[in-house]
């Protein structure tokens, strides 16, 4: 509870005071600092990938192939003798690409849709959100792989589909809580004050509800890594020879009786920085959840 | 005298809140007789309910902690295993909430859950159990018990529900039935209704009551003894007359002189201000003022709404056709002056919020017009309607929802002031700081956030955000219903001050009869979406003529203690529903002038 | 019946024609010819104009859309580009297996989830809690694929428990064989879901008025949670793990190909990477239905629970 610190606490400019609430929601559950090192590390790896690889990842040595981890192949080599490590740093920007940037598209669009619909409601709500309902009751995973067949696996093309697949959840989100601060008296009195529904909307609801859609959206990258991997296991992934998580662990898998390290690697990269969004993303949910319900 | 049944000595409830311990409860003495009902009375944060709380040792184990002693007929409580206190939950005391809609599971019969006390305290099978459950229904005059019996919760109205609570609590006739707030969330004629069937049921079983509440008027209904609370402490503990006839501490004093009385107003024609009360001993400073005459009755009324009809359709089956609908609001038809405050009253759902928000056009109104300064509102544009709008404000009930938690108290202030261009820059800093010294608060205050103000300060920054575009009109719906009694008359004060320095005019839509009779010139009594009574306050209030009014002013409860003795009938009426079927029509009825702007409905 | 469930079936015959429309059009604006597409780029004109009166593709726009329709409402999906059985031949052959893998691995998922949620949310905050918690938090971090194949390395490679290719049939050991490591995959993916739902369903439910109530009456706790608490807690699990079965689904597609077992996840696979139209239009009709069908147990089931709803 943060209740008892505003009493005292002299008051701070507003930036400072969007810095401390933040500061002090990662504090309310301190979990979510170790996902938000993690996450920082990765993004960092991602970046740096051609200053810190040792080996040019698409670079083949049929002379070390398929060899176990050691001093000069810190992670081993794959079958056609690529340094596993430096695949590893380049696929992560693969996936950090893709992720990030389909879930700002489905959190732009689907907020957007779910404002609209909360805000308006009536008709237009029932038919965007009846809409919104069938494509999430759809397997969304088979839905992405669908679209990337018909598109064709590029980047973009990924993207797109896995955005596709996530705007629904984001119009859900946006819609849930638009609807409950509509009915607040501060909305009402905002219109007797003949305020336009425009203003009320971005000055009044986008601020009240904007970070619980920030807190999705780290969930949702978390699953949009994960769907992005699960698709080039399948073989509908950026094409090879570019690195990818998931389609290293799709090549590993054919040796995999013999050469575990080839799917270790990109395994436990998946599995750590999906755990990392998702221990960030449940830490921020659970510290901003009680203050909204404190308001009443 | 006989031994008590129960009796608390030193009780002290703390609260850990941010890893630190907090006193809800210090130190706190006092005894309950056989047969007898003691009450205790407080504003928000006095820790009544906390007290109730401690005593059925309902706080969590994890960030609560009781120390002292509760004995019930000897025993003490809080030495008891938490097995041994479950027995007594429910059978030795039994205990009764506030909210009635939200107090029962919603997915278990109301049978099932009377019937359950009886199994686990009782040991009594399933038949027997409910057997006893359904003759407890009868007890608590459920009309139709046995059909009853299977509904679940959500088929009942509120003062039902309540019913069942109590059925629930009595079932194994404890000795004890502590009553939190029982009826602050029910209708003044319901709440009537349960006092009278508390009183009945405790003269028949012969059991003691501890009720908490708020309302000094339900207090000189229903107690013999008054305990006195105020931040956790013990202030009073006497005789309910001598507490109401005699207050020895100043903090009862002030609670009693800020609580308006219905028939204060006998003899004063114009609204009357609240006597000033010491902060710190509770004194009261001087004789409470008559306001000043702020009516200007010969003009052009500001406000003129006639014939206004408010319908919702009901729509329901598989294709969603209208079914019925809600008659919220019918032919509704009165005017305002300038400086004028009428009075819009009624039980919940007779319309009145409704009608505040049509005028303002914040709900589409069906039919009728609002002439506001001759422009007929209903037929405005929306540019026009926008400037109209400006000149009639609005003012909430609830403080911690009308204000927005994300936004400094300044930039609440100045975002009207801003957006319609009336000042900019330095100017508009200026009218903010103006505006928070006008409502009483200190201008350094507008960097804060809502959530760092009392109910009472929130409620003068909404008054502030209402008065920045200088409105002509405020309406105020239930604006002071969620303020604690003393709190409640300074807002009122500051509203008559602000009346008296603007000329507003204030269309006060209240359910609370006596703080109606306190401040306002004009009243109009609704009832299923109609006026069925309008006139000036001291006619209708010393003269009703409709009988819905009259049997809304007999149910308010008047804190005289000499009215304890008194017994209403025992009713089971409930509020009816203004929803109608599609060819419904209004039975023919038309406002008479039956004195001198003294209106009622009756039959052509 | 009442108006609800009316409604909601309704819904899920609006959600059938919807998504049929919508694969019907997809299908028709995916860029390129799709007899082109399937015949590859050296195909000659008439090998493609064959194609396409095969595909059906040269009738008029309404023509197909009314062909599409009907037959797939009549159960005639066509016929497999690839192997030149019908359609729906193919999906009925593999969807058993795919059937019983979801509804086992949705079994697990409850039985380990619901309980364990319960048990997180009473000891709030406590070790049980941040165990609880972590453990799901980890559990629905993992890809599908990626647990499959630690759980095919370590059972089926190391320990030799559990064949490598899942697919026995015939005893009910050689069937449970085939389905432990799958099931168990996906029903730990999914308890790792219900948990987490179950758990803050139960946090909010436990501060009702109602369950003080109950306590307040002298219920044994036991009965406060798993009869008051509990009860009221199912109507959103209920509705939540509805809506996972998409995940379910999806993930069970990954499922099948680490664990070579047969089932739509290896079908739509094949299918994809050999271009099957047709057979690609079938599967997206067979998991609507199944959705649809979801869909509309869960509403049942949802009634069942809710006293509130028949009403309304």
């Amino acid at each position: 509870m943060s209740a008892s610190v505003h009493d005292a606490a002299p008051v701070a400019p507003p930036r400072l005071r969007w810095l401390k609430a933040t500061i002090s929601a990662f504090n309310a559950n301190k979990t979510s600092w170790v996902g938000l090192v993690i996450v920082v590390a990765v993004i960092l790896a991602a970046v740096l990938a051609p200053v810190i690889a040792p080996h040019d990842p698409l670079e083949q040595n049929i002379l070390s192939r398929l060899q176990p981890p050691h001093e000069n192949y810190y992670l081993g080599t794959d079958y056609f003798g690529r340094d596993i490590l430096s695949r590893l740093l380049y696929g992560a920007r693969i996936s950090l690409v893709i992720g990030i940037a389909s879930t700002v598209i489905a959190m732009l669009a689907g907020s957007l849709i779910g404002i609209l619909a909360g805000w308006y409601g009536g008709r237009f709500d029932v038919v965007v959100m009846q809409a919104m309902d069938i494509l999430l009751a759809f397997p969304s995973l088979i839905l992405g792989l669908i679209l990337v067949a018909m598109l064709g696996p590029s980047m973009e093309n990924i993207t797109i589909a896995i955005a596709l697949t996530s705007i629904p959840s984001f119009a859900r989100i946006a819609r849930a809580p638009t609807i409950s601060v509509k009915e607040r008296d501060y909305i009402e009195a905002g219109r007797a004050l003949a305020f336009s529904d425009a203003r009320i909307m971005a000055r009044h609801i986008l601020p009240n509800i904007f970070p619980e859609i920030l807190v999705m959206a780290s969930l949702w990258l978390a699953n949009a890594i994960r769907t992005e991997a699960s698709l080039a296991f399948i073989g509908l992934g950026v094409k090879p020879p570019v690195a990818t998580w998931g389609g290293m662990i799709r090549e590993g898998f054919e040796n995999i009786l013999d050469s575990y390290w080839l799917v270790l690697a990109p395994s436990l990269a998946i599995l750590i920085i999906v755990f990392a969004l998702n221990i960030l993303g449940d830490g921020l949910r659970d510290a901003i959840d009680p203050k909204l319900k404190g308001e009443r | 005298m006989s031994a008590p049944v129960l009796s608390v000595q030193n009780l002290q409830t703390a609260f850990r809140i941010g890893g630190q311990w907090r006193w809800a409860v210090e130190d706190l003495s006092f005894d309950v007789a056989p047969g007898q009902t003691v009450a205790i009375v407080g504003e928000s944060g006095s820790g009544k309910s906390v007290t109730a709380l401690s005593i059925m040792r309902l706080v969590s184990a994890a960030n609560g902690r009781i120390e002292g002693r509760i004995a019930l007929e000897g025993r003490d409580l809080l030495a008891l295993p938490e097995e041994e206190m479950r027995k007594v939950r429910g059978n030795d005391v039994a205990m009764i909430f506030q909210e009635p809609m939200t107090s029962l599971n919603p997915v278990l019969t109301v049978g099932f859950q009377i019937a359950e006390v009886l199994r686990y305290h009782r040991g009594l099978d399933r038949a027997a159990a409910e057997a006893e459950a359904l003759r407890m229904l009868e007890r608590v005059r459920i009309p139709s018990a046995k059909a009853r019996f299977s509904n679940y919760p959500h088929q009942l109205s509120g003062g039902m529900r309540q019913r069942v609570m109590i059925a629930t609590a009595l079932a194994c006739k404890p000795k004890l039935l502590i009553a939190d707030e029982p009826t602050t969330a029910l209708d003044v004629t319901i709440q009537a209704q349960i006092l009278e069937l508390i009183k009945t049921l405790q003269d028949e079983e012969g059991m003691s009551v501890l009720f908490i509440t708020h309302d000094m008027g339900v207090v000189a209904e229903i107690a013999d003894r008054v305990v006195v609370m105020w931040k956790g402490r013990k202030l009073e503990d006497a005789p309910s007359a001598q507490v109401f006839n005699s207050p020895v501490h100043g903090y009862t004093k002030a609670l009693l002189a800020a609580v308006p009385r219905l028939g204060d107003m006998l003899g004063h024609g114009l609204p009357l201000r609240f006597p000033r009360i010491d902060p710190d001993n509770g004194e009261v400073r001087g004789q409470p003022v008559e306001a000043a005459d702020t009516v200007k009755a010969g003009e052009a009324p500001l406000l003129e709404v006639s014939g206004l009809t408010t319908r919702f359709g009901i729509r329901g089956g598989v294709l969603g056709r209208l079914r019925g609908r809600v008659h919220a609001v019918e032919d509704v038809s009165f005017t305002l002056q300038r400086g004028e405050t009428l009075a819009l009253v009624g039980e919940s759902g007779c319309g009145k919020s409704t009608t505040g928000r049509s005028i303002l056009r914040l709900i589409e109104p069906s039919a009728g017009t609002v002439r506001f300064g001759g422009r007929d509102v209903t037929k405005l544009g929306k540019a026009d309607l926008l400037d109209v709008r400006r000149s009639m404000q609005m003012i909430f009930q609830d403080p911690f929802a009308s204000l927005n938690p994300r936004k400094s108290v300044g930039s609440a202030l100045a975002e009207p002031i801003l957006v319609h261009g009336l000042a900019k820059g330095t100017e508009a800093q200026e009218r903010v700081a103006d505006l928070l010294r006008r409502v009483g608060l200190a201008p350094e205050m507008g960097v804060r956030f809502p959530h760092e103000f009392s109910g009472g300060q929130r409620q003068r920054i909404a008054i502030a955000r209402a008065l920045a575009l200088s409105p002509k009109l405020v309406v105020a719906d239930e604006a002071v219903s969620a303020l604690d009694v003393s709190v409640k008359a300074q807002v009122l004060n500051l509203m008559l001050d602000l009346q008296a320095e603007f000329g507003l005019a204030y269309l006060f839509i209240s359910h609370d009869m006596a703080v109606v009779e306190r401040v306002s010139h004009r009243v109009a009594v609704m009832y299923l979406g109609e006026i069925v009574e309008l006139g000036p306050r001291e006619a209708v209030f010393s003269d009703p003529q409709h009988p819905y009014t009259r049997k809304l002013l007999s149910a308010v409860p008047v804190p005289d203690p000499a009215r304890r003795s008194l017994r209403r009938e025992l009713a089971v009426d409930e509020i009816p529903s203004p929803i109608r079927t599609l060819d419904w029509s209004a039975p023919r009825q038309t406002l008479v002038e039956t004195a001198p702007g003294h209106f009622v409905r009756q039959a052509l | 019946m009442s108006a609800f469930l009316v409604k909601r079936l309704g819904f899920a015959v609006v959600t059938l024609w919807a998504v049929l429309s919508l694969v019907f059009v997809v299908v028709r604006i995916v860029p390129g010819d799709p007899a082109q597409v399937i015949l590859g780029d050296q195909a000659d004109a008439t090998a493609i104009a064959a194609m396409r009166t095969r595909l059906g593709l040269d009738a008029p726009i309404a023509v197909q859309y009314w062909t599409f329709l009907s037959g797939a409402l009549r159960g005639d999906w066509g016929v497999s580009l690839v192997t030149g059985r019908p359609v729906i031949q193919e999906i009925l052959a593999v969807l058993p297996w795919t059937i019983e893998l979801t509804i086992v691995s949705m079994a697990i998922g409850i039985v380990i989830g619901v309980p364990l949620g319960v048990w997180a949310a009473i000891n709030r905050n406590r070790m049980p809690d941040y165990v609880t918690r972590i453990a799901s938090l980890l559990g629905l971090s993992f890809p599908p694929f990626v647990s499959a194949i630690i759980l095919l390395i370590v059972f089926a490679i190391m320990l030799r428990w559990f064949p490598v290719i899942s697919a026995g049939q015939g005893s009910a050991s050689a069937w449970f064989q085939a389905m432990a490591l799958p099931a168990l995959n996906l029903g730990l993916i999914m308890a790792a879901y219900i948990t987490r739902v179950a758990r803050s369903a139960m946090l909010e439910v436990m501060q009702e008025d109602y369950v003080r109530s109950a306590r307040a009456k002298g219920v044994p706790w036991r009965v406060v949670v798993w009869r008051h608490a509990l009860r009221n807690a199912l109507i959103p699990i209920i509705t939540i793990v509805g809506l996972y079965l998409g995940i379910l689904i999806g993930n069970s597609v990954l499922t099948e190909i680490v664990f070579n077992r047969p089932g739509l996840g290896k079908l739509i696979v094949g299918a994809l990477n050999q271009r099957d139209y047709t057979m690609l239009q079938g599967m997206m009709v067979i998991y609507t239905l199944i959705v649809v069908l979801v869909n509309i147990a869960t509403d049942l089931t949802y009634a069942l629970a809710d006293p509130r709803v028949k009403l309304s």
